[in-house]
């Protein structure tokens, strides 16, 4: 019988936090759930912001309905004239303090907050990532690592790591939700934000600053994994050789091809900091293609053969001759093969 | 005059008359007819950018397309729009409220209306000349810089034009009010709606040149060649963000701040009792436009701009919360014990009171900067400032509209129509904005054309969409109500609300000179005041006298037309220098204007003592 | 109120810029502009102060700047604000003559300016070759100063109109207040002035 009970308990509690969760959004992308500490920061000041406007907006429905509910005309009243009150002291100085006193109570906790969040004094001592927004591409740059990536992010959990950004073009806007809130990466300066991750896992981040019309395809991943994964993906980053030929024949005629058609002017593999188009390193290992595709061969094969009808606006399309679909086909055996290391978003988890 | 007369008169003399009035009452209607127009474009917009996000990854319009709805919603909606719609109550309206005759510069008032509607007209159109403007409705550089074919260049040309002319009636209002009001009519003595005018006019003043200075940058980096915001030659797109918003904030009060002395003129009326806190609602505006011009980084928190900045702004915007309180619960003991009439200009004024705490609300969570990093440029941010626009400012238009409409047309709108509308409009309303607030926080960022799938975000972009159609509904219904208030609508008397203040002591639709004599006034509310005495009517403060009155003039309308011609001279002499004699005759017509209007004595008109005397009351 | 507004000593008015509505509508709505117009210029001011470094490698405002000729400038606009009072002085003394007079050595004094200006920009464009599109300060600075001479362009045109339009008419209820607005226009084209005079070529040669 407890048994029984515990079980429906349980089934209970867990059908209450998966609808919760449901909504709140999906998980690793909804800031409602945070799971870094800038996230955790906005979220606190979130909660304390919301129950205080609650509080107030309870009050002013409860008046709001006496009023309506106790001094409607009805029949009869219709030359009923009301005492002309002017006002009241008492009552306007009440609506006029407890505001001010309400705003305090959430003031003193942002301007904390806010300093907290800003603070980068400890950024030389942390990693350090220099990120450089594109249209529509994010571009990361691991400062004494010689190691290049885009699009996915891997930083170790539990550290703070420091996000140097800079846009190459128009302004866009740095966002994982989970993780932390936004900040915008500008072209005419180095702005400094800090992440971390509490726990592993794959978290969507977007692109928030209005950048053209491939705005909304911007997404990119964070991928948080253990410390010690961090260093172990460090290695073997590091350790790429960016000529070594495929195995699969098929691939090495993708090389080829990768070379011939002069995708190297703008792609680098390996670490050079280059940044005409994304770093494709490891793009094997990337949770998805030009960030919104899965990362299925069908799809990256449209994707070289057209981009432009899958990302309006990019600068990919018309930068090389056309390729055929065998061509495209080899390319993507070659590139999907491109898997430098053990760390992969699996080991994140989820 | 009345309504028979004016429809036996031919069409053309009619067009004649609204093309060279300088009557405030006539400009008044030609800005509501414009703001009209422009209130439907932009609603039929936003009803595609709905469609287009009905379901993921929809396909309904292109993306570039979808950044030309999203700008031209946004700009057309705030300039074209709330705003032309809230000057031509203010036009109509305020000489009516302080007792005068017309405004204070009349030939600039008509000048000021086809300004903006020429800007409004330049704008739209952009979109059979190569496409709109795509960059956003705040247009930041460096995208509105790249942005390539001739869509933001109408965009700077057309707000430029517009901007001119809301500057010109802004000044024309406060001279008015300043200078115009009627014997005894003494500042503590105005009604709430003529003292949000007077302050809307202070923050038009003050907020709209920063918006012409950032226009003339973009348009001298865009067709110029000059290098603002270009960061190779050491330009800063941040000073676009700087100008754009400290235009950008005050505007927001520009817009909201007539529609609380809608509120303040409607809930006293039908609650029948004297608006609580006078004082303290007069000092409250003062104090929202004062503030709104030391929060305009809040929108920038994002930016960079360090964490002293971000504090300060942070605390100076939740201290906006303060006097906007106290509006609140004036407004709420003006209806406590009082005698609550509910029709549909009080629905509206009392749905405005839960949807625009719910916005101001958010307002305040905005303002706390680290709270702000998650709902910046996402959908929460979206869903508060329709909830300020909509719930605030659109809700305040419906409202005036029935309020005044029989004051301004001479017939009661119906009630029954009046009431389905506002239902359908209000159900709609939060149903399509409510939801928004959750998909911002759920990851949802604001000027996306899709969103994936498999992001959680499917139901709440469904149940908005379906919201976006009953709001068309409302509009649609309200609509017809107009059109059948013209044919069958119930004629209007004088004071049909049993109403407290000087535009209701004279007839519907008033006499072209207003008043035949000066009211005298005595207090606030001056005709309740006659009412309580027993007296039913105004004293008047003069003997009858002959009445002086301008000319009309159909100069504003040519000089707008040249301005108007410039514009494509300016926008296309890029492409070829040939377009630069459009610039020159353009800029010849309107200066040629400016200097008939200059040499041209206009000494204006009188009415006879005997001929007012003729007119029946 | 009479119709008849033309002035002879019998009928004249204390303040004739100021004696019927119109000439007080007009007067206070000039205020209320020159309240946006502030606003305006504070706005290039921010532009300015903000790019006055950014010279992407040409020619620094040090380089550039000469007090000579700044300072003639000064010279000619401030003395023609004083000419500009003399003249609404003897307005209100009602003797048209000397205020047509005054107001004609205002018209040369603000032409004077104006020559200088053309001259100075023709200066920095010819021999240092830079121009609007150099730099962000070179935009930053023609538009600043440019849209000063601009507002002098349209007040020399603005008080020649006046000038000629009423030049036989002589002063009366209408006018009045034209030249008067006008006046009050050009004190603050002066005001504007000496901001620039400061912050732009003092600072500038300074820093």
């Amino acid at each position: 019988m407890k048994g029984w009970m515990g079980k429906t308990k349980a089934l209970l509690l867990f059908t209450m936090l998966s609808l919760f969760l449901t909504a709140c959004g999906k998980e690793n992308l909804t800031a409602l759930v945070p799971k870094g500490y800038g996230a955790e920061s906005s979220m606190n000041l979130i909660i304390l912001t919301t129950l205080i406007m609650v509080g107030v907006f309870v009050v002013v429905m409860i008046i709001y309905v006496i009023a309506l509910v106790r001094f409607r005309r009805k029949k009869g009243q219709e030359d009923f004239i009301p005492k002309q009150v002017e006002g009241n002291h008492t009552l306007e100085t009440v609506w006029t303090i407890i505001p001010i006193v309400l705003v305090l109570i959430m003031g003193v906790p942002t301007v904390i907050a806010t300093f907290d969040l800003a603070d980068t004094s400890n950024a030389s001592e942390n990693i350090n990532i220099e990120v450089t927004g594109n249209q529509y591409w994010w571009h990361f740059n691991y400062d004494g690592e010689e190691i290049v990536t885009s699009q996915d992010l891997y930083i170790p959990t539990g550290e703070r790591v420091y996000l140097n950004m800079q846009s190459s073009d128009v302004i866009h806007s740095f966002w994982v939700p989970s993780i932390s809130g936004k900040m915008d990466v500008s072209p005419e300066n180095v702005n400094t934000m800090y992440i971390e991750a509490f726990e592993e896992g794959v978290y969507w981040g977007k692109c928030a600053e209005l950048c053209g019309p491939s705005h909304s395809l911007m997404d990119f991943k964070v991928i948080a994994v253990s410390p010690e994964e961090y260093d172990q993906w460090l290695s073997d980053m590091q350790a790429v050789d960016p000529e070594q030929e495929p195995q699969d024949t098929v691939a090495q005629e993708g090389k080829e091809l990768f070379e011939a058609n002069n995708c190297m002017a703008c792609h680098a593999i390996g670490s050079s900091p280059a940044a005409t188009g994304p770093n494709l390193t490891n793009f094997g290992d990337r949770t998805t293609i030009a960030g919104i595709l899965e990362p299925t061969k069908e799809n990256l094969i449209d994707w070289i053969m057209d981009p432009e009808s899958i990302k309006p606006g990019n600068k990919m399309t018309g930068a090389y001759p056309s390729v055929s679909e065998e061509e495209a086909n080899s390319i993507a055996e070659y590139l999907l093969q491109l898997k430098p290391s053990e760390i992969t978003p699996e080991s994140a988890g989820n | 005059m009345s309504n028979a007369a004016t429809q036996k008169r031919a069409f053309s003399a009619v067009l004649w008359d609204y093309l060279t009035t300088v009557d405030h009452k006539k400009v008044g209607i030609l800005y509501l007819m414009g703001g009209g127009f422009f209130f439907l474009l932009g609603g039929l917009e936003a009803l595609i950018i709905r469609i287009q996000l009905i379901k993921p990854e929809n396909d309904f319009i292109t993306a570039g397309l979808y950044n030309e709805m999203i700008t031209m919603h946004g700009t057309t909606m705030i300039f074209l729009a709330a705003t032309p719609l809230l000057f031509g109550l203010m036009n109509y309206i305020m000489p009516l409220q302080i007792g005068a005759r017309d405004v204070a510069f009349p030939f600039l008032n008509a000048l000021g209306f086809w300004l903006f509607f020429s800007g409004g007209i330049l704008l739209n159109c952009s979109w059979f000349l190569g496409g709109a403007p795509d960059a956003g409705w705040t247009a930041y550089a460096p995208l509105s810089i790249q942005s390539p074919g001739h869509g933001t260049d109408f965009y700077v040309m057309g707000l430029q034009l517009s901007g001119a002319g809301t500057l010109m009636s802004g000044i024309n209002f406060l001279v008015t009010i300043v200078a115009m009001r009627a014997p005894g009519m003494t500042y503590m003595r105005m009604p709430l709606f003529t003292w949000t005018t007077f302050v809307t006019s202070v923050l038009t003043l003050f907020a709209f040149p920063a918006l012409t200075v950032g226009l003339f940058l973009l348009m001298f980096d865009r067709m110029f060649g000059s290098a603002f915001f270009d960061v190779a030659l050491g330009g800063n797109s941040v000073i676009w963000q700087h100008l754009f918003w400290i235009f950008g904030h005050p505007e927001v009060y520009i817009l909201i701040l007539p529609v609380f002395g809608v509120f303040s003129e409607v809930l006293p009326t039908f609650s029948k009792k004297r608006l609580f806190g006078y004082s303290a609602m007069v000092f409250a505006t003062f104090l929202i436009a004062f503030l709104g011009f030391m929060v305009w980084a809040h929108h920038m928190f994002t930016v960079g701009l360090g964490p002293v900045a971000n504090s300060i702004f942070a605390v100076a915007t939740m201290a906006i919360a303060v006097p906007t309180g106290i509006k609140i619960f004036n407004w709420l003991f003006t209806m406590w014990g009082g005698s609550i009439v509910i029709n549909s200009a009080m629905l509206w004024a009392l749905a405005f009171i839960p949807s625009f705490t719910i916005g101001g609300m958010t307002g305040v969570m905005l303002g706390s900067n680290v709270a702000d990093y998650q709902y910046h440029d996402s959908y929460f941010v979206v869903a508060h400032f329709h909830y300020v626009i909509v719930g605030g400012v659109v809700f305040g238009l419906f409202a005036a509209c029935h309020y005044w409409w029989p004051k301004m047309f001479g017939r009661i709108l119906h009630e029954g129509m009046g009431k389905l509308a506002f239902w359908t409009f209000f159900i709609g309303f939060h149903l399509t904005f409510f939801i928004q607030h959750f998909l911002g926080l759920m990851g949802m960022p604001r000027r996306y054309w899709v969103f994936l799938e498999n992001q959680g975000l499917d139901t709440g972009n469904l149940i908005s969409t379906i919201g976006a159609f009953f709001m068309t509904i409302g509009t649609i219904v309200f609509l017809i109500n107009i059109v059948y208030t013209a044919v069958k609508g119930e004629k209007a008397p004088a004071d049909p609300w049993d109403a407290r203040t000087l535009e209701w002591t004279i007839p519907s639709p008033p006499p072209f000179y207003n008043f035949k004599q000066m009211p005298l006034v005595r207090g606030l509310d001056p005709l309740w005041i006659e009412k309580t005495e027993g007296n039913g009517k105004m004293t008047p403060a003069e003997p009858l006298d002959e009445i002086h009155m301008p000319n009309g003039s159909i100069l504003p309308l040519i000089m707008t037309a040249g301005f108007f011609i410039a514009s494509f001279g300016f926008i296309y002499q890029t492409d070829h220098k040939a377009w630069l004699i459009a610039l020159y005759a353009g800029m010849a017509i309107a200066i040629g204007c400016m200097v008939i209007r200059s040499l041209k004595d206009d000494l204006g008109f009188h009415i006879s003592k005997e001929e007012l005397e003729r007119e029946a009351d | 109120m009479s119709h008849d507004h033309s002035l002879n000593p019998k009928t004249m008015p204390e303040d004739p810029s100021k004696a019927t509505m119109e000439g007080k509508h007009k007067f206070l709505g000039l205020w209320f502009f020159l309240g946006g117009e502030t606003v305006l210029f504070a706005c290039f001011f921010g532009t300015y102060l903000a790019l006055r470094n950014s010279t992407a490698g040409g020619p620094t405002s040090q380089d550039l700047f000469g007090l000579d000729l700044v300072f003639l400038m000064t010279v000619l606009l401030l003395t023609s604000s004083l000419t500009s009072v003399y003249a609404i002085y003897h307005m209100k003394n009602n003797d048209f003559k000397k205020m047509m007079l005054w107001l004609g050595i205002t018209a040369l004094l603000g032409i004077g300016f104006l020559a200088c200006e053309i001259y100075e920009f023709a200066h920095y464009i010819h021999d240092y070759g830079f121009t609007f599109r150099s730099s962000a300060f070179g935009s930053a600075f023609y538009t600043l100063v440019g849209f000063h001479g601009g507002h002098v362009i349209f007040g020399l045109s603005w008080l020649i109109t006046l000038m000629v339009r009423n030049a036989k008419r002589g002063l009366n209820l209408y006018n009045a207040p034209k030249f008067n607005t006008f006046a009050l226009y050009w004190h603050f084209i002066d005001v504007v002035w000496v901001f620039i005079f400061t912050v732009v070529y003092l600072m500038g040669m300074v820093s």
